[in-house]
């Protein structure tokens, strides 16, 4: 897709791509500043170098931008709603080529693993932050190229793919002042509607949507499981659980058929660490890849490789709106976990990166791969490009169930082998369906509460016990159903 | 009753939740159970003795050298095994072997608590000194190199030294006495500084089966505050001052969150060796090769990499 045309708008040309034509795409300044421009190079050597954009050596760097004029509002790239002055925002690059490489990063994610597809639904998770802001904006960007695309091609026969935005409106279990909360609803559907063509639609969803009784009903409910939670960790990280089975449930009523998280290299490096000190060094592999594919609408994380402090920047440069629900104030353990990773980032900027690296080494789990699709094409390019895990379940054994509450895959030494008394749940199956740290930071401590905080959970979670306790049987069952003369054990 | 019961409680605090007979005089920092003394002593030493016996640690007969630096791991390591060997029967033959790095203000005064330590708990010490070994002190070494890196240095230095003290000693094992906030602390930093090799090893409880000496850890569940108030309520003599090198270590980072992580849950520590065991690091990951090292022929996985630091103290070593 080769282009020499500075205006190119076509979908598969990128500027990144043609990083050599880049100096062919500028117009050509005029002699005299060019002269200026080289002399001043030659003259001062290494400190004009890096007044330069280290990619395009034509444009000013921003970090030079932010040192010569610290008074003026030029400096973050524009005032409005994102500015987030201070050195953070100094970068090599200009605006122009920080702008496309993160962008392309982006892009590289959702084609090398072959995250959306045009046939796809992709609903965007927005929390109003920065992350998923910008989230927003590259699918939106996506899906333009790809509009315009199919309106210049002549057979349409690659259709473009959709996009909605969905918000977790978790008022209930979170104060926010009623008044503050309904302003930045609006502000953004505001982001949302100005986002168009093509039109996103705007999902508000609120937590408790999430059992299917009426509205009040499921309000209680989710109060009452909230409070049974002691600890103040476990608390937080079952109000995220929760999140993700209401973005799973509004996705699957609205037909879409991929969930984007807004997840950045940053967001990873503190999971990374708050699941080796919860004890989950097992399942963490299946938290941090670009797919997660054992939900119902697989979940997609094309951010991964972009820092959150590269995303603070791109919202301030390009005037992004972000809009602040509430005062994110973690507690606990995961609060300490974001404070010492901010400690560890300032002491040296590649230590969040070398985390997620680390972690990326780890042996993934089979549904960290997008199921594969119908066109063969698609697949063979794809898997070119995906490391090669054995990642086939194994069709011997049945199918490993995973913990009750967070979803996560069960080590198989630490799953106590049980089968159902007359298929009622008593608190030890309730406990034995759950990970070790579910166990001990969101189940009660008393088994005689066991019961009843069963009884408060989402249908969602509760099923899911339901499977590995039936499951094992009826997994049996089929394998040697072929063979059985009756239907019932008995022979009868 | 009730008015037995009221006579029988203590004038001030509540009884031990173990034995129920005795005051509560400590919190246990693992469970912060309140307990009494005697149940503490007897529930952190048995507590080893399940590590030992349920990981094989040991087989009747063995020569094993304790490593023992005079500080409070060693000095609570030799005094605890000492006494389950008797306990128990392991039918071991223990030693005290330490290395002498020759860190002025540092190691001069922790060995002569070593020397100490050899009379109370009579168990023959091996000294074994880098000037020996190698011709030259860590005081040497950092004013050649600076204050950066070398504790990487004298680690890889004392292992040796180490391996080869036992050697002199005709050991069969080693066992050093690294705790559980110790190996917590190395998962951290592993996964930090992304070694993904040291990462797969760094929790198990045995290493270095296959080479000269395999050395292992019986504190490896065992928490550090733990150990300290063992060695505070029995009295031991230990030596407590750090490392004068220390402070510019990258693992101080680390050591500083597991802190402050172990106020907030205490049994976070356990969880982060839990986690390290159960990574999944697959066998056919890309690992940096265990090697010889060119020169002396010791095993050595990052030794030949040439780094100008490396390249200076070899200099040094063999100039």
């Amino acid at each position: 897709m080769a282009c020499n045309s500075a205006t190119c708008q076509s979908g598969g040309c990128y500027r990144e791509d043609n990083g050599d034509k880049i100096d062919d795409q500028f117009p050509q300044p005029p002699p005299a500043v060019a002269t200026e421009s080289t002399q001043q190079r030659l003259s001062n050597g290494k400190n004009s170098d890096s007044a330069f954009c280290i990619k395009c050596k034509l444009k000013e760097s921003m970090a030079a931008a932010f040192s010569s004029s610290s008074a003026s509002a030029q400096v973050t790239g524009g005032g409005g709603g994102g500015g987030r002055g201070g050195a953070s925002d100094s970068s090599p690059y200009c605006g122009d080529c920080f702008r496309s490489n993160l962008y392309g990063k982006f892009r590289l994610a959702v084609t090398s693993n072959a995250l959306i597809s045009p046939s796809d639904n992709v609903l965007v998770a927005f929390s109003g932050g920065p992350s998923s802001r910008v989230a927003i904006q590259f699918v939106h960007e996506m899906q333009m190229k790809a509009q315009k695309n199919f309106d210049a091609s002549r057979d349409r026969s690659l259709p473009v793919f959709g996009v909605g935005v969905a918000f977790i409106d978790e008022s209930s279990s979170i104060s926010i002042p009623a008044e503050k909360f309904s302003q930045a609803v609006e502000e953004m559907r505001l982001v949302v509607s100005n986002l168009a063509p093509p039109v996103k639609e705007f999902h508000v969803v609120s937590t408790e949507s999430i059992y299917s009784s009426d509205s009040n009903n499921g309000r209680n409910r989710l109060k009452e499981l909230l409070n049974a939670v002691a600890d103040v960790t476990g608390k937080e990280d079952l109000l995220v659980h929760l999140r993700m089975l209401a973005l799973q449930k509004v996705a699957l009523k609205n037909g879409y058929t991929k969930v984007l998280l807004g997840t950045c290299t940053s967001r990873i490096a503190c999971r990374v660490l708050e699941a080796t000190v919860k004890g989950q060094g097992y399942s963490l592999a299946a938290d941090i890849q670009y797919v997660d594919a054992r939900w119902e609408i697989p979940v997609i994380l094309p951010l991964r490789d972009c820092l959150a402090q590269e995303l603070n920047i791109l919202c301030s440069l390009d005037s992004l709106k972000t809009v602040e629900v509430h005062n994110d104030h973690h507690s606990g353990i995961n609060a300490l976990i974001t404070s010492f990773v901010k400690l560890l980032q300032e002491e040296n900027p590649s230590r969040e990166s070398t985390i997620v690296r680390t972690a990326g080494k780890l042996t993934p789990f089979h549904f960290n791969r997008m199921p594969e699709p119908d066109d063969c094409n698609m697949q063979l390019a794809s898997q070119r490009r995906q490391k090669k895990y054995n990642l086939k379940p194994n069709e011997s054994l049945p199918p490993e169930s995973p913990c009750r509450i967070c979803n996560s895959p069960l080590k198989k030494s630490d799953v106590k082998s049980y089968k159902l008394e007359n298929q009622i749940m008593s608190a030890e199956d309730i406990s034995n369906g759950c990970c070790t740290s579910c166990q001990f930071q969101i189940l009660p401590k008393d088994i005689s509460l066991l019961e009843h905080f069963y009884s408060l959970l989402p249908p969602q979670m509760a099923a899911r016990g339901e499977y590995s306790c039936l499951g094992e049987d009826r997994w049996l069952r089929e394998q040697i159903q072929d063979c059985l003369l009756s239907d019932t054990e008995d022979g009868t | 009753m009730e008015a037995e019961e009221v006579a029988a409680k203590p004038p001030k605090g509540r009884f031990c939740t173990i034995c129920n007979q005795r005051r509560a005089a400590l919190k246990r920092p693992k469970t912060l159970e309140q307990i009494c003394r005697e149940c503490f002593y007897a529930v952190f030493e048995e507590e080893i003795h399940g590590v030992i016996v349920d990981n094989q640690l040991f087989k009747p007969g063995e020569r094993v050298a304790i490593g023992a630096s005079g500080g409070k791991d060693s000095t609570v390591l030799a005094y605890v095994l000492s006494e389950l060997n008797r306990r128990h029967n392991y039918g071991l033959d223990l030693f005290l072997l330490s290395v002498d790095e020759g860190i002025t203000g540092y190691r001069d005064d922790s060995l002569e608590t070593v020397k100490r330590n050899e009379i109370q708990y009579g168990l023959p010490l091996k000294v074994v000194s880098y000037k020996d070994l190698y011709g030259w002190t860590m005081d040497e070494i950092v004013k050649l190199i600076g204050l950066k890196n070398n504790c990487t240095f004298c680690g890889v230095f004392r292992r040796q030294a180490l391996d080869r003290g036992a050697t002199l000693l005709k050991v069969d094992k080693l066992v050093t006495g690294h705790n559980a906030d110790d190996i917590a602390e190395t998962v951290l930093l592993n996964i930090l500084r992304g070694d993904i090799a040291r990462l797969s090893r760094c929790t198990s409880i045995t290493t270095g089966e296959d080479g000269p000496i395999p050395r292992c850890k019986p504190f490896k569940y065992t928490y550090e505050k733990e150990i300290v108030m063992y060695a505070y309520f029995k009295r031991l003599d230990y030596f407590s001052t750090e490392c004068i090198y220390s402070p510019n270590a990258y693992r101080g980072f680390a050591r500083e969150f597991i802190k402050d992580l172990e106020r907030i849950r205490p049994r976070a520590i356990l969880d982060i060796i839990k986690s390290g065991e159960d990574f999944r690091i697959s066998t056919s990951t890309k690992m940096p090769e265990q090697g010889n090292c060119e020169r002396c022929g010791y095993i050595s996985s990052q030794f030949s990499v040439p780094s100008s630091d490396f390249l200076l103290l070899s200099m040094v070593l063999f100039a």
